[in-house]
């Protein structure tokens, strides 16, 4: 016997908000949180916008104590640890007691490198000679599984405790690893998300490849433009989602109040073959990946209402649309919902599928697909698979029973999860 | 006179890094960082890095090693200040 199993908390520390009700809103009204960054043009940056969380003084004070404060300088940890803290408190959910963990609870939290200026600045200290000068804080908060290290302390959580980390698919595949893992019964909660920093040196190597956006360091909000035909790259971004997976029997037990039903996922990789590689995804292994998740869902392609695409913004939106509509075999004003959160928030790399999921969510709590920004005229390539209605460039009301959402990353892989309103 | 401002000046250096079942009253020349205050290990290693910064001076890994209560770290501050 198969667990179900439901969300019953989010929290987020994104571009466009640091509250789950400031990001609802920006969502709502399609206000941008990406930004000009002084720091990117000093340092001669193609693309000087970015997204990155907004965070006021002190506002950190409640999540970490003061000797944790002293010398944090991993800014994907921080982010991290407001999401992860925030769900669980969203969830109605208390830390461990002081004497024993919590055995039930877990934490698959991932990132793609972390705590990237604590790393400059230990790197100029051995550099100099002076490596008894790194303290203890080094290593924990630039080591991959700082952030779910740093959870796992702060909850007390006495159950699987891991980082995982597939480039921008990480926060997806951590909810359907999560969910693997309270369905198969090993946990009964696990808190899951994915945090990525802020910064020049984690954003260089992307504005190196010429993949971000150059013509938009005047107007920030327009720079980036998922799905529309003057898309011209990706905003690189920052921050964290998060999202407590629970048995349905635990949070029933609990009382707990349910977002949505995780119906199932899928996991694969295109292998760098057909056409993949390490930076374009293979279209036979996502429209794989798509079609193997309905399946493990126990669904078929017309119970799909919306869909939450990766959609980045590049050239490649249009192969992406491509492959949805021939992997549900749906297209013209029969094709789902469609949009992609990543006009107001920027691409956020290993945090933008966490961040992501939080945000389609909420769209059944809210009974309402949130709208597309900066599309002034649909990419042409895309025009021909999916009537214009289908694209929502406002919010609207409607009430989706069933989301997909996916995100693809460099390696050449892919997650795509199913979430369903949540019926007794 | 030295002595006793160390002592004051060392106290407020340790007081971030006790537990919380350990308050800074608790803290007596005799203490030993790890086994009475509870100091975790790995804070003993930032305790000495602010020592360094709050006494101007370097302490060597020997003098690491030797530092295992209060007394001992002021015995050692006393020795690098006049050394200087």
């Amino acid at each position: 016997m198969k667990n179900r199993v439901v969300v019953t908390g989010l929290g987020i520390c994104a571009p466009n908000g640091v509250t789950l009700s400031d990001f609802t809103k920006t969502l709502q009204r399609g206000t941008s949180g990406i930004s000009f960054q002084q720091e990117l043009k000093e340092l001669n940056f193609g693309c000087q916008v970015a997204g990155k969380p907004s965070l006021k003084p002190g506002y950190v004070n409640k999540y970490f104590t003061p000797l944790q404060l002293r010398g944090l300088n991993a800014s994907g940890l921080v982010y991290g640890v407001i999401a992860g803290t925030d769900a669980w408190n969203d969830a109605g959910l208390s830390k461990a007691e002081e004497d024993e963990p919590d055995w039930d609870s877990g934490i698959i939290f991932g990132t793609g490198i972390l705590g990237v200026d604590k790393f400059r600045e230990s790197i100029h200290l051995v550099d100099a000679g002076n490596t008894k000068r790194l303290g203890s804080t080094s290593v924990i908060q630039t080591m991959a599984s700082g952030i779910s290290a740093y959870l796992g302390g702060i909850l007390g959580s006495g159950n699987q405790v891991t980082t995982n980390s597939s480039a921008c698919t990480t926060g997806t595949e951590g909810v359907i690893m999560a969910y693997d893992r309270i369905q198969s019964g090993k946990a009964k909660r696990i808190l899951t998300g994915s945090c990525s920093d802020s910064g020049p040196y984690v954003w260089g190597g992307f504005d190196a490849m010429r993949i971000l956006p150059r013509k938009y360091n005047d107007s920030p909000s327009a720079a980036s433009r998922p799905l529309s035909a003057s898309a011209s790259g990706f905003v690189p971004g920052s921050g964290a989602g998060a999202l407590v997976l629970e048995s349905l029997q635990s949070a029933k037990q609990r009382g707990a109040k349910i977002y949505a039903e995780v119906l199932g996922g899928a996991i694969n990789s295109g292998g760098q073959r057909g056409g993949g590689s390490m930076t374009a995804p293979n279209s036979m292994s996502v429209r794989r990946c798509i079609k193997m998740a309905l399946n493990n869902s126990g669904i078929v392609s017309k119970d799909i209402e919306a869909i939450n695409g990766h959609l980045t913004a590049t050239g490649k939106d249009p192969v992406e649309v491509l492959n949805w509509s021939q992997a549900l075999e749906r297209s013209g004003l029969d094709f789902p919902y469609i949009n992609s959160f990543k006009g107001i928030m920027g691409h956020g790399l290993a945090a933008a599928g966490s961040m992501e999921c939080v945000a389609a969510v909420l769209q059944f709590k809210e009974g309402q697909i949130f709208g597309n920004v900066n599309i002034e005229a649909l990419h042409p390539e895309i025009e021909k698979l999916v009537d214009i209605s289908r694209v929502p460039i406002k919010t609207i009301d409607f009430k989706p029973k069933t989301i997909a959402k996916a995100s693809f990353g460099f390696g050449d892989v892919n997650a795509c999860v199913i979430f369903k309103t949540f019926k007794n | 006179m030295e002595e006793a401002n160390y002592y004051q000046q060392l106290k407020g250096i340790v007081k971030p890094y006790l537990p919380e079942d350990v308050t800074v009253d608790d803290i007596s020349p005799e203490s030993h960082f790890i086994n009475e205050l509870n100091i975790n290990s790995a804070n003993l290693v930032d305790i000495v890095l602010d020592v360094e910064d709050a006494f101007n001076i370097t302490l060597e890994n020997d003098d690491m090693d030797q530092m295992q209560t209060v007394n001992d770290a002021m015995a050692i501050i006393d020795k690098k200040r006049s050394s200087k």
